[in-house]
């Protein structure tokens, strides 16, 4: 267990218990399901058995009679509406109900509301509907062939599967690196679809109250105030008699960014039926129908000298984004950050360009703990890394350390424009090795092989781009992504902090309330985080991409300064002095040269509230607010290291050690950081041993359930090592840099390096993700299979 | 949530009140013991039935014990009984072994014996144990019992020789001495079905293999069975050229197709591989010394 004994005072950054766990562990956490209004009415939606398919007709008629149900809602109902189709995050739309076809097996066809959710889903099996079967488009390097069908006829005069294309870096100059070099390497690698698949699938309660005209909504969103803003733009509904609440979450990773057909059908039923409507989806429905990561098929290119200094990188990518182009990012980056692909490693040129392209898949993409595609770009870099370490014959941590940016390079200018703020790379990388007895490893590794055992060791390290990020480059549907805050201090000196941010499990209750203390020095005990309410909050755009420390942490920093600025003039009059003679201990400001005379901030704010006369200038109350807009992202960044052993006889693979050094710059609660990066080590376990969502030739999905679409138990899991260096970013108010998707980035390449370093006595190269029991096999056959389409 | 349709409940008082009840609703009706392959089917819609029969209050179908030559295992006895039994480990350590690879300790803690062999899933791991060690099942109906091997109980996937107004009361394991048993699974992750599993029972007498059994399952063999293999063995002495040929019998007359846990010619290796590693196993422990 994590000791949790050494914060004696209470103040500040350190270890303390998370304030939410008294409540999720007595069961008394309050989800979306937990909450039930008068006059509650349910809500099923009724999907699509077609990945492609012409709707001919719909009958509701049974449905209808149903003695429970109270309406049946059909795409040619929110036709006159205006509200079939929304935008979706990409400047393309999504369809709330299907009117004229459905693109995906799972799409939404029609919505029943019903008395309860038994009857709700009984009358799903009442309704009529004619399907004309359409080919589907399923293997995404097949979708711009001559003649496939045309999956988006929505679109006037669209008379293909294309979506974008977008490049990054210089391309001459990177084909220049390659013409000169000694060695270069290529591979084909597919990231493949993954599902966030958090424990709580996703919900709303729409509740519109017909006299005020005020309409609640009860969400799992990690974004609430841009929720509001949507609504408000789509549905044309004022925007102060909307408030989006979202109560705790049970998990986000990214699934919980957009706003899904099942949220609006709620909102059209409430309205209709003047009753709040609660709509939850099942477990399959959030695994088919709701946003989906990676699905990146990449074409690698690395150079380098004979003796292992990398010159240039070059990726391709072919990027499937499913039915509509709903992939949430800044709007100026269709593939979010992939660009930041060439990594911590320094190099003369690079240059990716990625074409986006529909298919009859489930559309989404981004979410999933990645930092905006960070992790396909650290994928893709690193496997290229360890693709190149092999054709040198050189050991991969070597060829890391000899290529890694150096610490004087700092603030560093990447070959596609990125500027990282911090970094000392090495060091990492050496305290990496060390805690693992990375020598010792190869020799048990050496022995190992002479007697036919498989052993790997895998590295990976990443560069994590964060905190999105300064509104001069970066917005999404147009809205800055510069988030609010505000601090005050009641008069007995207790605190309230209210974010812009929503936690899904984090701990945000806990480790803003310590940024708070940290700078005030008001313990943590006595500062309360309020967020989750956009009636109640500051505007701001939401928890994602690990954006709540940079952004919203900033800005709770900067908030928290400037109360203590502010406590500082009021000190001064009750002390009768000027404020310049005033220096700050933690949570009193007190006379230069007398410790004795000085008053607390609970002091302070009962004389900011009571008849003291203020300076010149000075208003009431301690209270302050901050929108921050980030100068630039942080850059936190990590060495990975992992052991696996594999069955020779059955290609499966036990990790037997795993070891993640994370630098994030200075850590609000260590315990809090250590359990993300846990969390973040068992997803890219699961991803590369088990995770994926392949499809049938018919368009069928195979990643439907929990019985198909595997995520790691404790068993598949190490007892994890981790390890810190602290590099705190320049530009950060407290040189905080985030975590919470680090260990997802970092993870996967890790195990992925170390299981073919395991089958390299094979002659293995390369096999994509999930490295199951079977793929293992065929790659040890050298037979690798595809898998993002069904085993043949 | 994934809701079931409605239905309707019953509580069966006993073996013949479960048997009167399901000749009552008639063919719409259904037995439900754990519960953890029908609720889950159920709540899919895959399954319908009009009024549930619970029996899982029936205690007198709930023992092992030891009666004459014959190891007896009432239907009722859950997953996680036959893990922890130091009777039937005694006997075959197979059990233990298997069982501990079954599903995960919650499916474990309700899932019964019976349920798992009535359920016939083509995956399902129990099949193959009993087929390993050539059980005889014994089935109850309205005027009396009848005991069928095990070889004979399935039909197909999802499918028995139970009669809409049967059910399994009991499972029966000869006992044999000098006898080694073992099991041997793949699956993707803990808490899976199996990619490929087998088990396997060696009887050795005077240095030559007696008696073999070996149950395959996930990949299609008749009747969770390995006959080819089991006949290749008896009357050989125990050798690594013996196993090896067996296991190579076992691959050939399986028939596994691909799913999302492996192609086919990887099942094959699978049941290769596996039938040499369980049939070893079984063989050590088959030695007097060790038993
Ligand atoms: C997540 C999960 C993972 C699993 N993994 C595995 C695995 O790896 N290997 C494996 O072998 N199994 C696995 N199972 C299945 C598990 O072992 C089930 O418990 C078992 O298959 C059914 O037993 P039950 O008592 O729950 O039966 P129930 O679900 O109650 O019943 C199943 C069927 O059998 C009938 N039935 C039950 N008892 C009788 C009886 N006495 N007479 C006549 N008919 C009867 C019922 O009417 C029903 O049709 C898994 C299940 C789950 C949920």
């Amino acid at each position: 267990m994590t000791d949790v004994k050494d914060k004696p005072d209470g103040v500040g950054f350190g270890r303390v218990i998370r304030k939410e766990d008294a409540r999720f562990v007595r069961g008394k956490g309050s989800y979306i399901d937990d909450i039930v209004l008068p006059g509650m009415l349910h809500g099923a939606v009724l999907r699509s058995p077609y990945a492609h398919a012409k709707i001919i007709s719909i009958d509701t008629s049974v449905a209808e009679k149903h003695p429970k149900v109270k309406a049946v809602i059909t795409g040619a109902l929110l036709e006159t509406l205006n509200l079939a189709w929304i935008p979706s995050l990409s400047h393309d739309v999504i369809a709330v109900l299907a009117t004229d076809k459905v693109r995906y097996q799972g799409q939404e066809v029609a919505f029943v509301i019903a008395e309860d959710r038994y009857s709700a889903r009984d009358a799903l099996e009442l309704i009529e509907v004619d399907y004309e079967v359409l080919p589907a488009v399923v293997d995404a390097k097949r979708a711009l062939d001559p003649g496939m069908v045309v999956i988006r006829d929505d679109i006037e005069n669209k008379k293909d599967n294309y979506i974008f294309d977008w490049g990054s870096g210089d391309e001459a100059a990177t084909e220049a690196v390659f013409e000169k070099a000694d060695v270069i390497v290529e591979q084909d690698m597919l990231y493949p679809r993954v599902h966030p698949a958090p424990m709580e699938t996703c919900g709303a309660i729409a509740d519109m109250d017909p006299i005020s005209g005020k309409l609640t909504i009860y969400c799992t969103t990690q974004a609430p105030h841009a929720h509001r803003t949507l609504y408000a733009l789509v549905a044309g509904l004022p925007e102060h008699k909307l408030r989006v609440y979202s109560p705790d979450i049970g998990g986000g990773f990214g699934n919980k960014v957009g706003i899904y057909p099942g949220y609006v059908l709620s909102v059209v039923g409430s309205i209709i039926t003047k009753r709040p409507v609660k709509w939850v989806e099942d477990r399959s429905e959030n695994l088919m129908s709701t946003s989906f990561a990676r699905d990146y098929h990449m074409k690698g290119k690395i150079a380098s000298t004979r003796d292992g200094k990398i010159l240039g990188l070059r990726v391709d990518v072919l990027a499937d984004h499913g039915a509509f182009n709903n992939t949430a990012q800044p709007t100026k980056f269709p593939a979010g950050f992939f660009h930041v692909f060439s990594g911590s490693y320094d190099m003369e040129a690079a240059y990716c360009s990625v074409k986006g392209v529909y298919t009859n898949k489930a559309p989404g993409g981004v979410a999933y703990a990645c930092s905006f595609r960070v992790t396909e770009a650290v994928y893709a870099v690193e496997r290229m890394v360890d693709r190149l370490a092999l054709e040198l014959d050189m050991d991969p941590a070597d060829l890391r350390m000899k290529n890694l940016l150096r610490p004087e390079q700092f603030p560093y200018t990447s070959p596609t424009g990125w500027e990282y703020d911090s970094g000392e790379y090495p060091r990492a990388l050496q305290l990496a090795m060390d805690i693992a007895g990375y020598e010792d490893l190869r020799k048990e590794q050496a022995e190992k092989r002479a007697n036919g055992e498989l052993m790997g060791i895998g590295l990976s390290f990443f560069t994590e781009t964060v905190g999105a990020g300064p509104k001069k480059h970066m917005d999404i549907l147009g809205l800055g992504m510069a988030d609010g805050c505000e601090v005050r201090v009641h008069p007995t000196g207790k605190a309230v902090v209210r974010l812009s941010v929503q936690t899904q499990g984090q701990g945000h209750e806990t480790t803003f309330a310590q940024i708070v203390s940290e700078v005030t020095g008001i313990p943590v005990a006595d500062v309360e985080v309020i967020h989750g309410d956009t009636d109640n909050t500051p505007f701001g755009l939401g928890t994602y991409g690990s954006r709540s420390t940079p952004v919203s942490g900033a800005a709770a920093a900067v908030a928290s300064k400037r109360i203590v600025e502010k406590a500082r003039l009021i000190a001064s009059a009750m002390l009768e002095c000027s404020p310049d003679d005033l220096e700050w201990t933690t949570g009193r400001w007190q006379v230069k040269g007398d410790p004795s005379a000085g008053k607390t901030i609970a002091e302070i704010a009962l004389a900011a509230h009571a008849n003291l006369e203020l300076p010149e200038g000075v208003e009431g109350h301690l209270d302050a607010s901050c929108v921050y807009d980030p100068p630039n992202l942080t850059f936190p960044f990590g060495a990975y290291i992992c052991v696996v052993d594999v069955d020779p006889g059955t290609g499966k693979v036990k990790v037997r050690r795993f070891i993640a050094v994370d630098d994030c710059g200075p850590r609000i609660n260590p315990m809090i950081v250590e359990g993300q990066v846990h969390g973040g080590l068992a997803d890219g376990v699961g991803m590369a041993l088990m995770e994926s969502i392949p499809f049938d030739e018919d368009g069928n999905c195979l990643g439907g359930s929990f019985m198909d679409y595997l995520l790691p138990t404790s068993l598949e899991c190490p007892s994890w090592e981790t390890g810190e260096t602290v590099t705190p970013s320049p530009h950060h108010p407290l040189g905080l840099k985030g975590v919470g998707e680090s260990a997802t980035v970092g993870s996967p390449p890790a195990v992925v390096n170390a299981v073919l370093d395991a089958l390299k006595p094979f002659g293995v190269k390369h096999a994509d993700m999930p490295l199951t029991p079977a793929q293992v096999w065929r790659a040890m056959q050298g037979r690798p299979m595809r898998t993002d389409l069904a085993i043949q | 949530m994934q809701v079931p349709a409605p239905f309707d409940y019953r509580r069966a008082t006993s073996v013949g009140d479960a048997i009167a009840l399901l000749q009552d609703y008639g063919p719409d009706s259904r037995v439900i013991a754990g519960g953890h392959s029908l609720l889950p089917m159920m709540r899919l819609r895959l399954a319908r039935p009009e009024v549930l029969i619970d029996i899982n209050h029936l205690t007198e179908l709930d023992y092992i014990r030891v009666d004459g030559s014959f190891l007896k295992i009432g239907a009722m006895v859950r997953h996680v009984t036959l893990q922890t039994s130091h009777l039937a480990a005694e006997y075959y350590p197979i059990f233990a072994e298997a069982e501990a690879q079954i599903a995960d300790p919650l499916v474990r803690n309700r899932g019964t014996v019976g349920g798992s062999l009535c359920q016939a899933d083509p995956a399902e791991d129990l099949s193959a144990v009993f087929s390993a060690l050539k059980a005889n099942v014994v089935i109850a109906h309205r005027s009396g019992t009848r005991k069928v091997p095990i070889s004979e109980f399935h039909t197909g996937p999802y499918t028995t020789i139970l009669e809409a107004d049967e059910i399994l009361t009991e499972v029966e394991v000869p006992l044999r001495s000098n006898t080694g048993s073992a099991y041997e699974k793949v699956e993707r992750r803990v808490g899976d079905w199996a990619i490929a599993a087998v088990g396997a029972m060696v009887r050795i007498e005077e240095g030559l293999v007696s008696e073999a059994g070996i149950g395959l399952t996930a990949v299609r063999a008749d009747h969770f069975r390995a006959k080819e293999a089991e006949d290749s063995l008896v009357g050989r002495p125990p050798s690594t050229e013996a196993i090896a040929e067996a296991a190579s019998l076992a691959a050939t007359h399986c028939d596994p197709f691909a799913d999302q846990r492996g192609p086919e010619d990887y099942k094959r290796h699978l049941v290769e591989e596996l039938t040499k590693r369980a049939l070893s196993r079984a063989m050590n422990r088959s030695l007097p010394e060790v038993h």
